[in-house]
């Protein structure tokens, strides 16, 4: 297990285990707390596997006024709580502390109500991302984001990450498509913020919760919007040259005005390792390879395409193949949606990053990963969601050599403070986490910190919610773990991962 | 001034109304009102002062003159500019690159004094009022992508950046969104930047029936060719406490003066417009109706008069602005009849009324809370009795906000009272 600083424990809490497990029973079912070694053991690490830490007890309310009563008692009795939703996270925002209370919100799995006539539908934090869209198909309507773990990821957390996914360029992250939540405060206050109306007066208390990584509230109920899906779409793969002449196309597609509903960049490392893996039929002779889609209507989406050909033909593109019906689109997809375990395939690890730069700084920041990669002479293979900028590069490394999983950590910390450099953000959509607390300093400075401290502070005033996340405990820019994935060993090998 | 702040201050001049011109000017005046106790009214050009209440201040911070783009990337669809910048100078610059601010902010010009005024982007991202594109593309909120400002205490901060997706710390952008200056004194913001349709076309429905009209909003929101603005006009009140001027606002070629009409938008190329209209056609039924088409250049027009309210121009009376699901458009309209004059934006969920000043606001913002929506009194006639509360707000959301508001501005020095009496 990788080493991480976490705030101390507090042994007179650890000490007072057999009571507190008790006090909680009196607040849910005796069946939803947890305390026995076998128990509790799942709970100790979310996606970002690298770090495992036990809780003192989880406890798994089933409704609102459970979990309202629970944090009374914690907030009184000065006890952590550590909130989780499906534990699919990547940057380790549910990592459990000795002497905290791991609030799982499995139980509140259900879908509350779908109202077709707003557009929305209220449901339950536990409900995954992908059972929204299940939920109201039938009436040609889907939940916009689409993280890759869409089939496992709770609607919860996604709120807590502010998670977003392919179609993001179009159609924006979670914090753009919810309308309201009920959450409890950390005192056991229920608050509901927003509803079934745009916007909400005052401050935009919803906007602050979304991706909030847990720190301020725990989320009770989330409504989403729903959105008719598109008459038509449609994919194109496109293989360049040379990463600036790919980068370049990104570039000159989003300035002619065209938005697609998705675009993926691919390079030649990450290209050859998927098509290996899944035979996706990608052009070997490309370094770059685009995939482009388009929704709209069958004339809008057949004329951007022409315009998008022109593009990539002046950017000397040397393939572009567009997908003929809804099979050989997946078909384009299956790749790049098979890029983490084709990885896996490569090198006994990997590590994840997932930073943003300016769409113009692509082929800027592939030659500085490309640069890197020889100086800590470690294979990297680079998925990018191109549209808004979001890279996910995958470092290959063997972690059973101490020194190389060092130099991993270096790299990767490299490549993210290079991302700031050139004007973009630590975190596209994992979050900040324990990953990349202490590299928040590289994209701000002690003001800035402190101002979301105060935040913190003013709603959470014992620091009880989630504490050792987001905010740096060292306040120096350490070189930190990102997802270490060991010999196959990834927390849900079998969530997609792009 | 008195004259020993005089002596203490550097940057304090002859006046207490100061309009600093850096960022470092800004910092140090609040360092100084921090030090004092001096509260502050945080302004741009004041396009947009009617709105909440008055502001007790010992000093005014006039931030017009810290104006400027910082820089424009129209590849990266961003501009970060001064607060002070006019959101007309904003979109003059943009269309040169065929790019726009597609949450069209909303022009309050006309309502004060029959004139266009958009005010400045630090007063467009303070008040968070969006147009008619709302329900499709999201609010001014949803294209804040970064901004640096001060806080209570003097202290510069930032938050955001310039990339879309961006998951550092918390959002404050959305935070600061609405806020009317009451948490930071914005020094530079960052918007996101689209580009623009190459057309336009509106079709006008002839039509008043509240559960035709409902219905027809439910079939744009339902519609997948992506509709980008719908709206009801319906007859003007008879009674002289109105003034009649949906004449003047929509005097168009192809709209037909006489009744009530909804009214929506389509964006696009000309092909994409043609084949959306002739499906929407089918989804309406539009045969059944008396209709109209306006081009390019009617559209336009029609929907700034929309976006600028100018069936309210100058209005004497109160104006409020409600937004409710939408589903409740048609018990809203059986309530507002003929007796309120109004009309609905967003596809149904925003609705501007016009309430005269004898008649009873509390009965209009009851009907609004009912259908599950909120209010804002936007405009207030000159007998308003200031028995109604501006704003909508809960205890607890108004406990959580008064908090946050504590972590920002801890002396409660920036507007005080502006959005609610507590703080």
């Amino acid at each position: 297990m990788s080493e991480i600083a976490l705030p101390k424990v507090d042994r007179t809490i650890v000490s007072k285990k057999d009571l507190i497990v008790n006090n909680l029973k009196q607040f849910t079912d005796k069946k939803n707390v947890l305390s026995e070694l076998d128990e509790i053991r799942p709970y100790e690490t979310d996606a970002l596997a690298a770090y495992k830490n036990l809780p003192l007890a989880v406890v798994l309310p089933e409704n609102t006024q459970e979990v309202s009563e629970i944090l009374k008692f914690c907030h009184r009795e000065n006890i952590k709580v550590i909130p989780r939703g499906a534990g699919t996270g990547l940057s380790g925002g549910a990592l459990p502390l000795n002497d905290a209370i791991l609030l799982g919100l499995g139980k509140f799995n259900k879908i509350l109500d779908i109202d077709f006539d707003n557009k929305c539908v209220v449901t339950q934090p536990g409900v995954t991302n992908l059972s929204i869209t299940h939920a109201v198909k039938h009436k040609g309507y889907y939940y916009a984001p689409d993280p890759s773990s869409q089939l496992a990821c709770s609607i919860g957390g996604n709120v807590a990450e502010n998670s977003g996914g392919v179609h993001s360029l179009k159609y924006g992250t979670t914090t753009n498509n919810i309308l309201g939540v009920e959450m409890v405060m950390m005192d056991g206050t229920i608050c509901r913020i927003g509803g079934k109306t745009l916007d909400q007066e005052g401050y935009d208390l919803l906007g602050l919760i979304c991706g909030s990584e847990g720190l301020l509230g725990v989320i009770t109920e989330v409504t989403v919007k729903i959105l008719k899906n598109p008459q038509t779409v449609k994919a194109a793969l496109i293989g360049f040259p040379t990463i600036e002449d790919g980068g370049n196309c990104v570039t000159d597609i989003i300035s002619n005005g065209i938005t697609p509903a998705g675009m993926e960049i691919m390079d030649k490392a990450l290209i050859d390792a998927t098509e290996k893996f899944v035979h996706a039929g990608y052009p070997m002779d490309a370094e770059v390879l685009m995939i482009v889609e388009l929704d709209g209507t069958k004339s809008e989406v057949e004329e951007l395409f022409k315009q998008i050909k022109q593009i990539a033909e002046k950017n000397k593109s040397n393939s572009f193949k567009l997908s003929k019906n809804e099979k050989e689109r997946l078909g384009f997809w299956s790749g790049r949606k098979a890029a983490f375990p084709a990885c896996g395939a490569m090198a006994p690890d990997y590590y994840c990053m997932d930073g943003t730069i300016p769409r113009g700084k692509l082929s800027e920041i592939l030659k500085e990963i490309s640069r890197l990669s020889k100086k800590y002479n470690l294979g990297v293979a680079n998925g990018f969601h191109a549209g808004d900028g979001n890279l996910h590069p995958l470092i290959l490394f063997d972690g059973s050599n101490k020194e190389e999983l060092r130099r991993t950590e270096e790299f990767g910390a490299e490549i993210l403070k290079a991302c700031v450099r050139m004007g973009g953000a630590l975190s596209g959509e994992h979050g900040i986490g324990i990953e990349k607390r202490e590299l928040m300093c590289e994209a701000f400075n002690d003001n800035d910190i402190q101002q979301q401290i105060n935040i913190k502070m003013s709603l959470d005033e014992k620091n009880l919610l989630n504490p050792g996340k987001v905010y740096p405990i060292l306040r120096k820019c350490a070189e930190e773990g990102r997802v270490h994935v060991h010999r196959g060993e990834e927390k849900f090998p079998d969530l997609p991962r792009f | 001034m008195f004259t020993e702040e005089k002596k203490n201050s550097q940057i304090f001049q002859d006046s207490n109304h100061l309009s600093p011109t850096s960022e470092l000017e800004v910092s140090e005046l609040i360092k100084e009102a921090y030090k004092k106790k001096f509260p502050i009214d945080i302004h741009g050009s004041n396009s947009k002062k009617f709105i909440g209440y008055n502001v007790q201040a010992a000093r005014s911070l006039d931030f017009s003159s810290l104006s400027g783009v910082i820089e424009y990337l129209p590849e990266e669809l961003y501009i970060k500019v001064k607060p002070g910048t006019l959101i007309k100078d904003i979109e003059n610059i943009l269309e040169k690159n065929n790019q726009e601010l597609s949450f069209e902010p909303t022009d309050f010009g006309y309502l004060k004094d029959g004139k266009s005024n958009k005010g400045t982007a630090g007063g467009c991202v303070s008040c968070n009022f969006a147009g008619s594109r709302r329900f499709k593309v999201g609010s001014v909120r949803d294209f804040i992508l970064g901004f640096r400002g001060v806080n209570g205490k003097g202290d510069i901060i930032k938050s955001g950046g310039t990339v879309v997706k961006n998951v550092t710390g918390y959002d404050l952008s959305k935070l600061v969104s609405g806020s009317f200056g009451t948490l930071v004194a914005l020094t530079e913001v960052t918007l996101k930047i689209s580009a623009k349709k190459p057309s336009q076309n509106t079709i006008i429905i002839y039509e008043k029936d509240p559960k035709i009209i409902s219905d027809l909003f439910n079939m744009v929101l339902s519609s997948s060719n992506e509709i980008s603005g719908a709206v009801f006009v319906p007859d003007e009140p008879k009674s002289k406490k109105f003034t009649p001027n949906k004449s003047k606002a929509f005097k168009l070629n192809d709209l037909d003066q006489e009744g009530a009409f909804f009214a929506f938008r389509i964006e696009g190329d000309q092909n994409s417009i043609k084949e959306r209209i002739k499906d929407i056609s089918n989804e309406m039924d539009l045969k059944n109706y008396k209709t109209s088409n306006l081009d390019i250049y009617q559209s336009d027009l029609f929907w700034k008069s929309i976006n600028s309210l100018q069936l309210f121009s100058e209005t004497k009376n109160n104006l409020l602005r409600a937004v409710v699901p939408p589903s409740k458009s048609e018990k809203m309209m059986s309530f507002l009849k003929n007796k309120y004059k109004y009309f609905i934006d967003w596809s149904g969920a925003l609705f501007w009324i016009e309430v005269p000043g004898d008649q009873n606001i509390k009965e209009v913002k009851n009907t609004i809370i009912q259908n599950d929506g909120y209010v804002t009194i936007i405009k207030k006639s000159e007998d308003f009795e200031f028995t109604e509360k501006l704003f909508t707000i809960d205890d607890t959301k108004l406990m959580i906000s008064k908090k946050i508001k504590e972590s920002f501005d801890p002396r409660g020095l920036f507007n005080p009272g502006k959005m609610y009496k507590d703080f």
